[in-house]
């Protein structure tokens, strides 16, 4: 087995300290760099700027704690901005896994804000149903929230008086890591005429490009770099900002291996068709 | 094909008359009260002339006041700003009549009657609004029933090779051969979803290989309704078999509906029972990539199939064969050769056939001309309930 | 009987649902909300099935001492200790909280970050410039991966993430449409033979009618 052979087949573990190397010194050694603000992002900013004071924002916090690295400083954004604006904030929750979630987030920025619950914002909980759950809340939010997450009957909440349904709220914002803002755009845009904005991974963030252009989103947060650029424009910095630098390694790393790989990948089979030519024939 | 021809045409007509038959702009020429349209009743549309005080310094607002059953006299329901000539009245009661006086305030001056109007709303049937959509509807249906009653009388219809289920069978032989088990992974998704119904079809088939060569078989599932469904179809598929003793009752079992928690117990099972053959099919999501990896760490052949695009590039590096999109649902179809499935499967590709007709044709015309490519795109518009 | 009763079920409740949709009638309204009421409770039952399935496994494969049992404790322990802590309350400061936030959190999001390695040997091992296709693809990949990080500065400009833009605005959002309404069509013909009956493999045991 020559050199090239070798390095192609190289055991997997060795790139798994590089990567690991390549998160931990950034996070220790930050490199500060600066990040600049896309539209998809910039289009959901200027959605909540351009909300009058009062008007609602439904936040939906469809994720689970795996993806909260990548979604959770795009939700804390979000809700930061809100009450900022003084824009009563509904909480709820599709998946399962994230009412606790939105519960710590919640408190970690009404604290910090002064934001109360019950006249700034209200958390809903879980409820299963998902696509039954949208399209009720097209009738009365009250069909499938009669209470919130600690029980309270929902026309006890100060804040929620007046809201019934999609014609009474501002702004969805979904944030999810799997397949929630394709509902909420089916069935809450679609068929209730709701504006929806989504947060997602960055992974996903591709996939929702043709609802932009179409207008069906009115804006996109991708990923922690979406975190990262929503942070820059509200101006608190969390950890989107913090977790671009490792982002930024990590994709140069990923780019130099695929580089050499390829140039091995390259060189290995010259060698193969030079061996192949200076062989004898019938050898 | 003169019968699909026909069809589209019939629908660009009904959506160009949809389209012209709205109302002019610039409001009515006097005091109009109209049911709201494509509603369940209880709403009425009034609207009225501009009035020559509008264009005053002095103007404040148009009133609409009403008189409903039972009233004595009109009382006021609202109001709006100086060129909004349009004003819905909402929680009236269906069937009841209502009049309505409509005014235009300015400072120090009496208000200006602009007339009035009568209405009774009315909840409807029938939904005008999403008549493009019933077209559509009726359309795909169509050409869908049209290929099956084809298939059904003996037409033989061309489907290419689809890489990833030529290799199935190859897959479970190599598992065979090597007396490995073969590990099935439906998707983590739950029975509504039609990529794990898509994805349980081929489990039938590949149950029944493997009941025939008495090959194991490894089903872990992330939905309890779909563990339950699919315990049925594999032991369904080693009684056709002849083998109903066979089949081992633990062999399809549910372990968690958390994502991670599924993977981390799947990428277990594939490093400690190291089978020969995994296949991926149904709904994936970030887990796709820990999957597919582990496999081929372990050295087995793997066959993916999924409908959720963001992880088709996972899979496409890290498995053998790769199921994109619609071939996962083509496979009912693909490995039975019914003619019922596949009928509809060609009038699929023909009603996707019109959709790309429908794109060029509007390119052309917006090239042309910027109000007929937004005609054809109106056709296609889909109205919010409650819009009007 | 056993399988016509659910395919007539089927049939008229994806008939019915597909005619309301149309009918904005108040009747039509009732039925809706009555449905998806009924949906909502039948998500909630399918929880419980999932959470009875999961004891009635693990309890079984203790009591009868199959292969690897003593994790089959440690499962029942987190499900029944979850439990028990949920019904103490699920307040900020409850000990289902700390369950959530110091186990839960950590070993989801743990899992998750797996993919960063994972991508990065997946990418060495597997992306190879073999064809011109996989060569485009190796340049739109480079192209999306530099011009998602904060690397302007030292790339000369915003070219790279504007580049990067166009490339998910324009080829990523096309190939994604065309997919999209594949995927649509394909749904609309699986749904057709699913409520028509053609397609019965969802039955359990047997393909068509």
């Amino acid at each position: 087995m020559n050199f090239f052979d070798k390095f192609l087949k190289i055991d997997r573990r060795y790139i798994f300290i590089l990567v690991a190397i390549g998160v931990v010194i950034p996070l220790v050694f930050p490199l500060g760099l600066a990040v600049t603000v896309s539209p998809p992002v910039k289009n959901v900013y200027d959605e909540i700027e351009s909300l009058k004071p009062g008007t609602p924002v439904l936040v939906s916090v469809d994720f689970d704690p795996s993806t909260e690295p990548e979604l959770g400083p795009m939700t804390a954004a979000v809700l930061r901005h809100c009450f900022k604006r003084k824009l009563p904030v509904i909480l709820m929750n599709l998946h399962p896994g994230g009412p606790g979630l939105a519960l710590a987030i919640s408190d970690k920025v009404a604290k910090e804000t002064g934001a109360k619950e019950g006249v700034d914002y209200c958390f809903l909980g879980y409820k299963a149903g998902g696509t039954a759950v949208i399209l009720s809340i097209g009738r009365d939010i009250r069909l499938s929230y009669p209470a919130d997450y600690y029980n309270k009957p929902i026309d006890q909440i100060p804040m929620m008086k007046n809201i019934r349904s999609y014609s009474d709220i501002g702004l969805v914002v979904t944030l999810s890591g799997s397949t929630f803002p394709d509902v909420w755009v089916a069935y809450a845009h679609e068929r209730f005429g709701a504006k929806i904005a989504a947060g997602v991974t960055a992974v996903m963030a591709a996939d929702y490009y043709p609802y932009l252009s179409t207008g069906q989103m009115i804006g996109l947060i991708g990923g922690l770099k979406g975190a990262a650029e929503y942070e820059k424009l509200i101006g608190v910095p969390g950890n989107g900002l913090k977790g671009m630098d490792a982002q930024t390694i990590i994709h140069l790393l990923i780019v130099l291996l695929i580089i050499l790989g390829n140039i091995a990948f390259l060189l290995m089979r010259r060698q193969q068709r030079r061996g192949e030519q200076t062989r004898p024939s019938g050898a | 094909m003169n019968k699909i021809v026909t069809l589209l045409a019939a629908w660009l007509v009904v959506g160009a008359a949809a389209v012209f038959a709205a109302d002019a702009p610039g409001g009515p020429a006097v005091v109009e009260a109209r049911d709201f349209p494509n509603d369940a009743g209880g709403s009425i549309t009034v609207s009225w002339p501009a009035s020559p005080l509008e264009t005053g310094k002095d103007f404040k607002a148009y009133e609409v006041h009403r008189k409903g059953p039972g009233d004595a006299a009109f009382a006021k329901v609202g109001e709006t700003a100086p060129g909004e000539l349009t004003f819905k009245d909402e929680g009236l009661q269906n069937g009841a009549r209502y009049e309505y006086a409509v005014y235009a305030a300015a400072t120090g001056q009496a208000p200006a009657n602009l007339g009035s109007a009568r209405a009774t709303p009315r909840g409807q049937w029938y939904n005008t609004d999403k008549t493009n959509v019933l077209v559509g509807i009726v359309f795909v249906v169509g050409i869908i029933a049209f290929f099956i009653l084809r298939a059904k009388a003996g037409a033989t219809l061309f489907v290419r090779k689809i890489a990833g289920l030529e290799a199935v069978d190859e897959a479970i032989g190599r598992a065979t051969e090597m007396g490995k088990p073969i590990l099935f992974v439906s998707g983590l998704s739950d029975a509504s979803d039609i990529s794990t119904i898509a994805a349980m079809t081929i489990l039938a088939k590949v149950a029944k290989k493997t009941a025939e060569y008495e090959t194991p078989l490894i089903v872990p599932c992330y939905d309890p309704i779909v563990m339950m469904v699919e315990k049925e179809m594999v032991r369904e598929a080693y009684t056709e078999a002849g083998k109903p003793d066979a089949f081992e009752e633990d062999s399809v079992f549910f372990i968690t509906q958390s994502q991670f928690g599924y993977v981390a117990a799947v990428d277990g099972i594939m490093v400690r029972e190291k089978p020969a053959t995994n296949f991926y099919m149904g709904a994936f999501f970030a887990e796709s990539l820990l999957l597919a990896e582990t496999g081929a760490a372990t050295g087995a052949i793997q066959i993916a199939g999924t409908d959720r695009v963001t992880q088709l590039p996972f899979f496409i590096t890290a498995c053998d064969y790769t199921l994109m999109g619609e071939e996962l649902y083509a496979a009912t179809a693909y490995l039975s050769r019914d003619p019922l499935f596949l009928g509809s499967l060609k009038g699929q590709d023909w009603s996707k056939a019109a959709i790309i007709g429908c794109l060029l044709i509007g390119t052309v015309l917006l090239i042309i001309s910027v109000d007929a490519g937004t005609w054809i795109a109106t056709l296609f518009k889909t109205a919010a309930e409650g819009a009007g | 009987m056993r399988r016509e009763i659910p395919l007539a079920i089927c049939l008229i409740m994806g008939v019915v649902m597909t005619v309301q949709f149309f009918v904005p009638h108040a009747a039509s309204q009732w039925l809706f909300d009555n449905m998806m009421k009924w949906l909502i409770i039948i998500a909630i039952f399918a929880l419980m099935l999932g959470l009875l399935n999961l004891i009635k496994i693990h309890t079984q494969k203790v009591i009868n001492r199959r292969k690897d049992w003593p994790y089959s404790i440690v499962a029942l322990v987190g499900v029944v200790g979850t439990l028990i802590t949920g019904f103490w309350g699920i307040g900020a400061d409850s000990p289902f909280m700390v369950l959530y936030n110091y186990i839960q959190i950590p070993m989801q999001a743990t899992m998750f970050s797996l993919l960063a390695f994972y991508i990065a040997s997946a990418s060495f091992r597997t992306f190879r410039a073999r064809t011109f296709e996989a060569t485009l693809l190796l340049i739109a990949a480079v192209i999306v991966m530099l011009g998602r990080v904060p690397l302007e500065k030292y790339l000369g400009g915003q070219w790279l993430p504007d580049l990067a833009e166009w490339v998910l605005d324009y080829p990523n959002m096309a190939a994604e449409r065309g997919i999209m309404i594949g995927v649509g069509l394909g749904a609309i013909s699986m749904a057709l033979k699913i409520i028509l009956g053609i397609e019965r493999s969802w039955l359990g045991g047997g393909e068509k009618g």
